[in-house]
């Protein structure tokens, strides 16, 4: 790891100014970051922690009726305080990575750096929420832009993320074996006006809407609605742990899955 | 009521206190006064030509105290090889040099180009990459069946070709063997792979150099199973320091399975750089670094033919094996699939005729050596992957056909050149199948299947060598070392003894285990007694620990010098007592005269040794001190019957490992706990092999599999709750301890199994499927399954 500075501001408007700096980044729970750092791929010169944003941190339900989670709100805390609201948003953050992952990595690090088989980007694109940073309001639908790309300009920061709240929804994750990460995993979510269905871990352009099932499964959410549907192999990843063939199916499996364990 | 003290008793684990609260002291604990700090630069192509390396620049950088790179090592020797093979022509194998840092060119990723000394290991690694290296890429050589074709590029110019050894076993038996497949009833063929793999230890390797200016002696402090070893490779073949200049400590070592074992060129680096610099030099591995400079285990491509009479009886066996090698000789990697790969191909099984053919191959990847187990996973997993597609295709169950062709009279002599003392393969088969309820297995099934899951069973028998190993005979098959073991064991006058042994403990409870011996031959408490290894200032020479032969060799080199312990300390209590030395009787701790009241405590006894006011000092020697080298009459054969039972998700291809029974006969046992232990960590080695962990090389030579995030080292939740059992006892008919070895069954006897189940699982699910390569992952048997 090469040298850096660390700051940790306690307000968004200081750490917005502090990103100003040459060559600064923000830090969430540093679960990527850090040992990206250490194996010397990234040096930034200075790292903004999002820890002391007390205005960042927590989770409660909005006057719009959407679930609002700050930026650098933990897994483990999304898991625990989410269930209420919105359980299949917290089933999902109670299974990413490990106890201390959970401890550490925050919703908004995991958004901003938009690892193709992470599980948030599931989530926010299966329930249409809303990235919301120092200076905007942006739609998950214009916010990942491929592999490890978001929407995010230099100095941008995700304060929170407001979730509307499905009447069910389920997230179905099949583990690759060696990081445990989403080999493929899928979000479906019912919502009054139809369903939403985004998929995670398959693709090569990263999180991606699976329109066929949502267009199946909005007409009727269940398992036979999308029984009869497949998706194909061009343009999934194909990789030591799985062939594009294998991760196709396997959008198919887990979205059934995901949709029988909603239902 | 169970033995709370000496051979039996299942005492707590003494070292644990120390591991378990941070207390241990790892070579990475050990700091020096003004230590500096060593980085390799190493090769990120796996074939290249070095047109220049430019220290200039690096060396002009913060805290650089030297860059080293090949042209410092031209006077050195390299890194030798313990074990010559020879081939089928009766001609050496072919040997390469091993230079310390690459001369001339780079051999796989991983390769050592230069190392820089500096004041930090931080400063060492900036350094490292502002060194300007010119390579000339050259194609890689990754494929082994590629790499032995005429036109194939070398990795080693000055050899021949990539060929290290075509090996023939038994040569002899050839004819006989391809004769009897030819006209044989039934003939099952399978060609397999034994997938490579990455170590890993929960330590990465260390290595610190010291040199001692005023009486010019060195120092090594490193991460080894075999201190004594790397002494003499190092001192005798690299560096040119004699044996009485040079210690080398392994102190504390958090795991080897055999990758600790051999002698590495950072160990030759940081010994030589001390000297030179007059300064301690430190290296420790980062875990990415270990993926590439660790010697890998296993990597065999294998064919395999079975030849049957009508009955199931074996005719014959013949194998073809490729086994990888890698860029360079590590230092056993010759003999692991040779002699301890091909010696083990007779099984369990009564099979008249075997023939064993191996090409060992160099290519552009890391070394390839011993791995827990070391050939004889590979040789049970191809029998019995074989026997089990024998049975299916000739329709016998695969428990029957395997009782059919058990040896049962003792001793045996198989046709690849070992003799089986003793052992009874039938009792380990019916303890595994009690254990397993293997009678239930049609309920178990249909539970699964209510939930959708697919059940299959799998069984196999395994036999290892362990107990490695007797000298003359394994210099007459080409090993470069004796394979002894020592002991010393000291008295002190108060009746405490220390033990010095050339075993070496990274994990195995030595320190518990071999107190529980002596304090079982005295009598006293096994807590008077203190182990001494990893150190060549306090040990006498010995060989080290792998093979599981800690307890069979090394146990028995305590035995004996405990034994001359007890007959001396006999004559100075036949002194005290006024008796003869005849009628002595050791009981307790305690000596008395057969026949009498008479006695006189073992601390007196020590006592009297030492402070000799009242002693036959005319005839005896005082002290109470004797050492005892013992080198093995045979090998030792521990063997058992293990049975895994898998479901498999038919959706993703998933495997679980549900049930796991494993049957071993080790003889004796001395702490029934260590033994059930290490049979643990060795299953979930194997299932680890089986299901998850998978080296893999890209056409370029380019690890793929090069961190945690793709090479999947097996988890808790990969693994059932073991049955596990030992009390199936056929004592080592030639040690005097009665004990084989466990250290390695459960890697050994477990790929199988698994492997096994999930065909069966597959078999009864109407996939007709004959095999599939492991690591059996999802995304794997998916694709077998949808062809």
């Amino acid at each position: 790891m090469h040298d850096f500075e660390l700051v940790k501001p306690a307000t968004v408007a200081d750490a917005v100014a502090a990103l100003g700096g040459d060559d600064a980044q923000p830090l969430g729970g540093g679960q990527t970051l850090i040992p990206t750092m250490k194996q010397r791929l990234a040096a930034p010169a200075l790292l903004v922690s999002t820890a002391g944003i007390s205005e960042m941190i927590g989770v409660c339900m909005g006057s719009d009726g959407r679930l609002c989670i700050g930026g650098a709100t933990t897994h483990a805390a999304v898991a625990k305080e989410a269930a209420a609201h919105y359980p299949g948003v917290a089933a999902l953050a109670s299974a990413i990575g490990d106890p201390a992952v959970r401890n550490r990595g925050t919703i908004g690090g995991s958004l901003a750096n938009n690892d193709p088989a992470a599980c948030y980007p599931a989530a926010v694109l299966g329930s249409g929420a809303a990235i919301v940073t120092n200076s905007r309001e942006i739609p998950a639908d214009d916010f990942f832009a491929g592999l490890f790309e978001t929407a995010l300009e230099d100095g941008e920061m995700i304060t929170e993320v407001k979730f509307p709240v499905p009447e069910k929804s389920n997230y179905q994750k099949f583990v690759q074996p060696a990081s445990r990460f989403a080999l493929t995993g899928v979000f479906a979510a019912k919502f009054p006006d139809g369903a939403r269905v985004a998929v995670t871990g398959a693709s090569e352009s990263g999180v991606f809407r699976w329109a066929e099932a949502e267009e199946a499964l909005s007409s009727k959410f269940s398992v036979d609605a999308v029984s009869g549907l497949s998706i194909p192999a061009t343009g999934m990843i194909g990789d030591l742990h799985g062939s594009p063939e294998y991760r196709a199916h396997l959008v198919k499996v887990m979205t059934a899955r995901a949709v029988a364990a909603a239902a | 009521m169970p033995k709370d003290n000496g051979i039996g008793a299942s005492s707590k684990r003494r070292e644990d206190a120390r591991f378990l609260t941070g207390r241990g002291k790892y070579t990475d604990d050990i700091n020096l006064s003004g230590q500096a700090y060593a980085h390799f630069l190493r090769s990120d192509v796996a074939h290249g030509r070095i047109r220049k390396v430019d220290i200039g620049a690096a060396a002009r950088m913060p805290g650089v105290v030297r860059i080293f790179t090949g042209a410092d090592f031209e006077g050195v020797g390299g890194i030798p090889c313990g074990w010559q093979v020879t081939d089928r022509k009766g001609q050496p194998m072919q040997e390469p040099a091993h230079p310390i840092l690459a001369q001339g060119k780079v051999r796989h990723v991983g390769d050592p180009i230069a190392a820089v000394v500096a004041e930090s290991s931080d400063q060492a690694r900036d350094a490292a990459e502002a060194i300007a290296v010119d390579i000339e890429e050259l194609p890689a050589v990754v494929d082994m069946a590629a790499a032995i074709r005429k036109d194939s590029i070398k990795v080693h110019d000055d050899l021949d070709s990539n060929l290290c050894y075509d090996w023939g076993f038994i040569e002899d038996n050839k004819q006989a063997v391809d004769k009897a497949v030819k006209g044989a009833h039934h003939v099952t063929t399978l060609e397999l792979v034994n997938n490579r793999l990455i170590p890993n230890a929960m330590e990465p390797r260390v290595a610190v150099g010291d040199y001692s200016a005023h009486d010019g002696n060195s120092t090594l402090y490193t991460t080894s199973q075999n201190p004594h070893v790397i002494r003499l490779l190092m001192g005798a073949f690299v560096l040119g320091i004699p044996e009485h200049k040079l210690r080398v400590v392994a102190p504390d070592v958090g795991g080897g399975f055999g990758s600790k074992i051999f002698h590495y060129a950072e160990e030759a680096f940081c010994t030589f750089a001390a000297k030179q610099l007059k300064r301690p030099v430190k290296w420790t591995a980062a875990r990415t670094e270990s993926f590439v400079s660790d010697a890998h285990g296993r990597d065999h491509v294998t064919k395999i033919d079975l030849a049957l009479d009508a009955d199931g009886k074996f005719l014959a066996i013949r194998t073809e094996t490729l086994a990888n090698m890698g860029a360079y000789l590590s230092t056993f990697a010759p003999s692991v699939p040779t002699y301890l790969h091909g010696t083990l191909m007779a099984g369990n099984y009564a099979t008249p005729l075997i023939y064993v053919n191996v090409k060992a191959v160099f290519t552009n990847t890391v070394p390839v050596d011993a791995y827990r187990g070391a050939g004889r996973p590979e040789a049970t997993f191809q029998l019995e992957r074989v026997i089990d597609k024998a049975a299916r295709e000739m329709g016998i169950d695969p428990i029957e056909i395997r009782r059919r062709n058990f040896i049962t009279e003792f001793p045996y002599a198989t046709p690849v050149a070992v003799e089986y003392d003793t052992g009874d393969y039938h009792a380990v088969m019916d303890k595994a199948v009690a254990l397993a309820d293997y009678s239930s297995f049609d309920s178990r099934a249909a539970a699964s299947k209510a939930k959708g899951l697919w059940r299959g069973i799998g069984v196999n028998t395994y036999i290892e060598a362990c107990g490695i190993a007797p000298s003359a005979l394994v210099g007459q098959l080409g090993a470069r070392a004796g394979l002894y073991e020592s002991a010393t064991v000291r008295v002190n006058a108060t009746g405490g003894l220390v033990v010095m042994t050339g075993s070496h403990s990274h994990g195995q409870g030595h320190e518990t285990a071999f107190p529980q011996v002596i304090a079982e031959m005295i009598g006293i408490d096994e807590g008077m007694i203190e182990v001494v290894h990893g150190d060549t200032a306090n040990t006498p020479m010995g060989m080290g620990t792998y093979g599981s032969r800690s307890l069979a060799v090394g146990g028995s080199a305590m035995v004996r010098a405990t034994e001359k312990i007890i007959s001396k300390a006999k004559k100075i209590a036949a002194h005290l007592l006024e008796a003869s030395d005849a009628d002595i009787e050791l009981k307790d701790g305690s000596f008395s005269v057969a026949g009498t009241d008479k006695s006189v405590a073992w601390g007196d006894v020590c006592l009297a040794a030492y402070v000799p006011h009242n002693y036959p000092l005319d005839d005896l020697e005082p002290g109470l001190e004797e050492t005892a080298f013992y080198d093995p009459a045979n090998f030792t054969y521990p063997a058992g019957a293990y049975i895994c039972e898998v479901e498999i998700d038919p959706e993703t291809g998933k495997v679980l490992v549900d049930r796991f029974t494993a049957a071993d006969d080790f003889g004796n046992v001395v702490n029934p706990m260590i033994v059930e232990g290490q049979v643990h960590g060795g299953l979930a080695q194997g299932i680890g092999q089986a299901l998850t962990e998978g080296c893999s090389y890209d056409g370029n030579g380019q690890l793929v599999s090069g961190s945690y995030m793709d090479y999947a080292m097996p988890r808790a939740d990969d693994l059932p709750f073991y049955a596990v059992d030992h009390s199936c006892r056929t004592p080592c008919t030639h040690n005097p301890l009665g004990v084989k070895g466990c250290g390695e069954a459960g890697a050994i006897g477990s790929p199988p199994a698994v492997v096994n189940a999930v065909v069966d699982a597959l078999q009864r699910n109407g996939k007709d499927i004959a095999h599939i390569d492991m690591p059996l992952s999802p995304a794997r048997v998916w694709a077998a399954m949808n062809g």
